[in-house]
């Protein structure tokens, strides 16, 4: 295998997997950065072992998405040599880690997504999905216990850590708005009954979010210049310094196995 | 804490205090002498415990500072597989650095202390982290040389007098030969690929053989707290014998990979069944040592900043904390 793979003209279904399989790889690559950086050891355990978690998941994800693209690549090739106008993470996950009340608000917003997400592909047409969804699911419960523990912990701590956790989610808001976004590929999928439907995922989402922010004292932003783009492959300039670093070994010796 | 008393309370007559202390010492030696595991609650020599703390201390420092040479390759893993078995070594050397600080709390040390001693430049961790990563073969290196080391003197630990200790190498063994195999078998994979692969394999066992035969230690004749740790059976074979072991069994393996390990002096000597290896450059340990190692103002820098960067966090989960006892308080007045 030499150069990129190109995988812009998916079929729906491929489509859809591979935007489950980015989220879970992209975020996953985010949290090992954690390694020898936490607050204290059982955090960055803690964060590590969620990268552990999610880079699982993208093997699975990855490894249905080649079956369905049927020619011939790992879930390898399509992790280390799609380029980044190939990924379809959400914004969301690929932005840095920042300090800790980042990374913790970020993650607390995507383990309410993907909950409620992987909640209803347990019962997605899609065995596979299906499958995959029923793992996935326990896991983000799991997380977002986590998260949000620490998201209201920081919110409901000192002054400083109420500042920078408000900080954060004020920064971060932006890119909510593009969670719930849906386009012809969702569309077709939901009413095939393979797909979540978003629109019904964003209610429980922000019930759920306003539950922890009033528990956290922390202020909702306002929907200002929401950011989008990303399940189209239209990404921040972050992505292309974390491809450029997590894809470095395959592509700089082409064809090795290792 | 019963020594301590002791000390303080100074009306006794200096000979019969003598005298209780050399009766309990003997008590405690023969307990010993019979491979009796001493527990955290029993009498034991101040000497003995100092020796403990330290040792449990300096291990689970490195531990900790041990994740970070190969914490570098996790985000640059050449595939998904190679980042989980990566990621899931660091946390399991993150494991053993917890199980370890509660091993040395059981002597009486708390971990925030050691946590400081090892910050500020009093503790000492293993060497062998004080040097870089460079490529994806030091990760392989890691696990085959260095953990594989660790094996080494990790085992016989497994039968150590200090109850809590010997019970936590147990565990940490199981992992470690876990990590050594891994090692070994990223190492394999390289050496059956292609030429730049190779290369980079054998660069790494160039550059990690010297400083893992090191992680023994001085020779006998050099190391100050041989006979004492021997004789307390913290330590069970000596500095130079456990060295001898691991070349014996290093070697062969190198040999299967089709590596060229590289001590131009290294023979197998028919007559003991041993091979005999060059002379180990001990300036370059002690150097190390010292803190002039390739690596060590970076490790502790990490590990500062770290500490720094979180004192907001463990701050506002400590204010939290006192949050919520006084909510429930008040709810149950
Ligand atoms: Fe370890
Ligand atoms: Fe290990």
């Amino acid at each position: 295998m030499t150069g990129s793979i190109d995988v812009r003209a998916a079929e729906p279904r491929l489509e859809y997997v591979l935007r489950l399989a980015d989220n879970a790889l992209v975020l996953g690559q985010r949290l090992g950065e954690w390694c020898g950086k936490g607050p204290a050891l059982e955090e960055e355990m803690a964060l590590v072992n969620f990268a552990l978690d999610l880079v699982g998941q993208a093997r699975m994800l990855l490894s249905y998405a080649a079956e369905l693209e049927g020619a011939g690549h790992s879930e390898d090739d399509l992790a280390f040599l799609r380029d980044g106008m190939d990924f379809r993470n959400l914004l969301l996950v690929e932005l840095p880690n920042r300090d800790f009340a980042f990374t913790i608000v970020r993650q607390c917003l995507f383990d309410l997504y993907q909950c409620g997400l992987y909640e209803e592909l347990q019962r997605s047409g899609d065995s596979r999905l299906a499958e995959i969804a029923a793992k996935a699911s326990k896991e983000s419960r799991y997380h977002l216990q986590h998260s949000a523990g620490w998201f209201v912990r920081l919110g409901d701590g000192t002054a400083e850590s109420h500042q920078r956790v408000q900080a954060a989610l004020d920064r971060i808001w932006r890119y909510t708005g593009e969670l719930f976004e849906t386009d012809d590929v969702e569309t077709a999928l939901v009413a095939e009954g393979i797909a979540a439907d978003p629109a019904v995922l964003r209610s429980e989402w922000d019930n759920q979010l306003d539950r922890i922010l009033r528990e956290a004292t922390i202020t909702r932003p306002a929907d200002d210049g929401m950011a989008s783009g990303g399940r189209h492959g239209r990404h921040t300039e972050h992505l292309g310094y974390m491809l450029a670093e997590m894809q470095f070994l395959q592509r700089a010796y082409p064809g090795a196995s290792w | 804490m019963y020594t301590q008393g002791l000390d303080q309370q100074g009306s006794q007559d200096n000979t019969e205090h003598a005298n209780a202390d050399r009766e309990r010492e003997a008590a405690f030696q023969a307990r010993i002498d019979g491979e009796e595991k001493i527990e955290p609650r029993d009498w034991m020599p101040e000497a003995y415990r100092k020796t403990l703390v330290r040792q449990i201390s300096q291990h689970a420092h490195s531990e900790i500072v041990g994740m970070l040479p190969e914490g570098n390759w996790i985000s640059r893993a050449p595939t998904l597989k190679r980042k989980l078995i990566l990621m899931a070594k660091v946390q399991d050397e993150a494991g053993h650095g917890l199980y370890l600080y509660s091993a040395a709390e059981t002597l009486g040390t708390s971990r925030a202390d050691m946590v400081d001693q090892l910050l500020d430049g009093r503790a000492k961790y293993s060497s062998i982290f004080n040097y870089p990563t460079l490529t994806w073969a030091d990760v392989g290196a890691i696990g085959w040389l260095v953990d594989g080391a660790a094996i080494m003197n990790q085992i016989p630990l497994c039968r150590c007098s200090y109850g809590p200790y010997a019970r936590a190498m147990v565990r940490v063994c199981r992992e470690e030969s876990f990590h050594q195999r891994q090692g070994y078998e990223l190492m394999l994979a390289l050496c059956r690929g292609n030429d730049e692969q190779k290369r980079m394999a054998q660069d790494a066992l160039n550059r990690w053989w010297w400083p893992s035969l090191m992680m023994f230690g001085p020779s006998d004749n050099e190391s100050r707290h041989t006979a004492q740790s021997m004789a307390w059976k913290i330590k069970r074979f000596s500095n130079d014998e456990l060295r001898q072991k691991f070349v014996d069994t290093t070697v062969p393996q190198a040999e299967y990979l089709g590596l060229e390990v590289p001590d131009p002096d290294l023979a197998f000597d028919e007559e003991s069944g041993h091979y005999r290896f060059g002379a180990i450059d001990w300036e370059e340990f002690f150097a190390v040592l010292k803190g002039n190692g390739p690596c060590n103002r970076e490790r502790i820098e990490a590990r500062r900043s770290a500490h720094e960067e979180g004192r907001w966090v463990r701050d506002a989960a400590r204010a939290y904390a006192r949050k919520q006892a006084k909510r429930a308080a008040a709810q149950a007045a």
